[in-house]
């Protein structure tokens, strides 16, 4: 009985330790400073990329930007040029990675068993760990001579064709994994519901899951038109790092992308210190990665607002 | 009569073949088989790839073996090798495991355990989405204007901020938001009912992150990490800019402080130098080099899928 405390003689302080709470306070202090870090990157990348670029964009002449080939040694900076080996190589990539990648996907979320599945995802994660720059040596080397020379008739050994099958190639697996989260997101009743009524499995993948995950499929490909119009290596190895390019449209000859301009003017950089007209070529970089910056970042905001509205839905 | 029959037939719907035992659905079946054609095809990609580059680097690899491996770059093809480029390599991926892993780890516990969903929680997880989808050329660019350029007294005075220091950061900065974001996946797959047990205890936040939510996340954590030394090791174009050498590197005795300043190569742009010098035996040397990056590349990622597998668990 002796033992009994009487609870309203002590008092009980709910508020804790006060070295406790300041240590908490201390290690929450640190946390956030690592997730503001994220903040400070940004704003590291928008100063780098636009610093140099408006310099570059006041003294380069404007008829400059605007002349029929992309040759900085020589003052030519043909912004269309790049821009269309850019979206060349996009558009094989995208023609190459999206029938792939979804049918992957379909198979994997539709179709195959979880043995299976677990089975054939490693497929996709491996060929998703293989660096860009060997699949450049593939393109190179194989897609090069033995599909782009011998099936579409090309002579050259650089091709902006083989530089946008490669990249291709490098899409699958981001195409893949991103419409298949998508797809085995969308809830079994719907599927159900659709079996319920007599549906066959084609009509289910096609008719209920596909229309439902559509804004996850949509977020995908937009993803992979990103990831293939930064891609950089692939195209510095097949499509011929040569540093200049004249305006084409043609995809069996040897080409440059935005990407690929940046690279070797970096490579170049000490045989290029030669100022034409004014400008020093290698600031031309910054004005083109700063052309690559807002494209990407325009895309994935929009993939961003697609890939929110599944998670909205379900 | 057989107007409607014929009729019948040509719109039968799925519910009346089920119903009569009919289980062939021949378009169904062809559906299928193109879907899994488009699997495996990139399995066939893989195939090729892998067994074009080993057979061209057979000849360097049977005649040079370890000694390819074990040999600085050099000018005459039958005396390169790999070995300035892999230790190179290592060093770099030491930055990024030094530097990216902790704070991406810590910014990925404060976003997903500590943050309220206010609006700055909003734009801190919206800006690391947009980080990871920016080219990775372009933070070529920011390491070369801010580790190269203006911290140079820093990074190294004497090889102009060209060093191992820059190309490590640099690439940290790369991977860091990759980490983040699948850190907190890991972290989010860890069920509510074991933070409440820890707080209904008495926990501190910072006790139920450290001794409960950590733990169990770290399978996870753990093999996203893996991934993205592994994609750190992989990645050129950023160190194009920030000054890897692509050619011959001569390196004296230096101290540790020296060597991490100084200039620096790494694998796979030594694969990128290589793949465009002319001439058979160059591309030979290339493809042998590659054998050696994706094989270290491919165990690092065998393990990390290897770990998942082991450890994944469902709640």
């Amino acid at each position: 009985m002796a033992a009994t405390v009487d609870v309203r003689a002590t008092k009980i302080s709910l508020t804790g330790n006060a070295g406790r709470r300041r240590k908490e306070g201390a290690i929450r202090g640190v946390l956030f400073a690592a997730a503001a870090l994220s903040i400070v990157i940004s704003a590291g990348i928008v100063i780098a990329v636009v610093g140099k670029s408006v310099e570059f964009f006041v003294h380069v002449s404007k008829a400059a930007l605007w002349s029929e080939a992309w040759r900085p040694r020589q003052g030519q900076f043909d912004i269309p040029t790049i821009f269309i080996g850019s979206v060349l190589v996009t558009v094989i990539a995208m023609v190459v990675a999206v029938p792939l990648g979804l049918g992957a996907a379909m198979f994997l979320s539709e179709y195959a068993t979880p043995r299976l599945r677990r089975a054939l995802k490693p497929i996709l994660e491996t060929l998703a760990g293989i660096p860009s720059v060997v699949i450049g040596f593939f393109a190179l080397t194989v897609i090069n001579p033995d599909i782009v020379k011998d099936l579409m008739g090309a002579s050259s050994t650089f091709t902006i064709m083989a530089a946008g099958l490669g990249v291709g190639i490098l899409t699958i697996p981001l195409v893949a994994s991103v419409s298949e989260d998508a797809m085995y997101a969308v809830p079994n009743a719907l599927r159900e519901a659709a079996y319920g009524i007599g549906a066959r499995r084609r009509s289910v993948t096609t008719k209920v899951v596909f229309p439902a995950a559509i804004s996850g499929i949509v977020a995908a490909v937009i993803l992979g038109i990103g990831r293939a119009l930064g891609e950089t290596m692939v195209v510095a190895v097949a499509a011929g790092a040569t540093g200049n390019a004249t305006r084409t449209f043609n995809p069996l000859v040897p080409g440059q992308t935005m990407t690929a301009a940046i690279a070797s003017l970096a490579i170049g950089s000490d045989s290029v210190k030669t100022a034409s007209g004014g400008v020093n070529p290698f600031d031309a970089l910054y004005f083109v990665a700063l052309l690559l910056f807002v494209l990407t970042l325009s895309l994935n905001i929009v993939s961003e607002r697609f890939v929110r509205r599944v998670r909205k839905v379900y | 009569m057989s107007a409607i029959a014929s009729a019948s037939i040509g719109s039968r719907s799925a519910v009346e073949a089920a119903l009569r035992g009919e289980k062939h659905d021949v378009r169904g079946r062809v559906f299928e088989a193109l879907l899994l054609l488009g699997l495996l095809l990139s399995l066939a990609i893989l195939v090729i790839l892998l067994v074009s580059i080993l057979v061209d680097a057979w000849p360097v690899l049977s005649e040079r073996g370890w000694d390819f491996v074990r040999s600085d770059s050099s000018r005459i093809a039958s005396h390169a090798g790999v070995w300035q480029g892999l230790i190179g390599s290592i060093i770099l991926i030491a930055f990024v495991a030094v530097f990216a892993i902790p704070l991406g780890v810590a910014a990925a516990v404060y976003l997903q355990e500590y943050a309220r969903d206010s609006r700055m929680n909003r734009i801190l997880v919206t800006n690391i989405r947009n980080l990871a989808g920016v080219p990775s050329i372009v933070y070529g660019i920011l390491g070369l204007v801010v580790f190269v350029q203006a911290l140079r007294w820093i990074t190294g005075p004497d090889s102009f901020g060209r060093s191992y220091i820059s190309g490590g950061l640099t690439l940290a900065v790369l991977v860091m938001p990759f980490i983040i974001i699948i850190t907190m996946e890991a972290l989010r797959a860890v069920p509510t009912g074991i933070r409440e047990a820890a707080y209904g205890v008495g926990a501190t936040r910072w006790e139920v992150v450290r001794s409960h939510v950590l733990p169990y996340a770290a399978p996870g954590v753990f093999t996203g990490c893996i991934l993205a030394l592994a994609r750190a090791f992989g990645e050129t174009a950023p160190l194009l800019l920030v000054g890897a050498v692509t050619g011959y590197l001569s390196t004296g005795s230096q101290s540790f402080l020296e060597t991490l300043q100084g200039k620096y190569t790494a694998l796979p742009t030594q694969v990128f130098a290589w793949s465009q010098y002319p001439g058979e035996d160059w591309a030979q040397n290339t493809a042998a080099a590659i054998v050696v990056l994706l094989v270290a590349i491919l165990v690092v990622n065998f393990v990390a899928i290897l770990l998942r597998n082991r450890y994944e668990r469902k709640w």
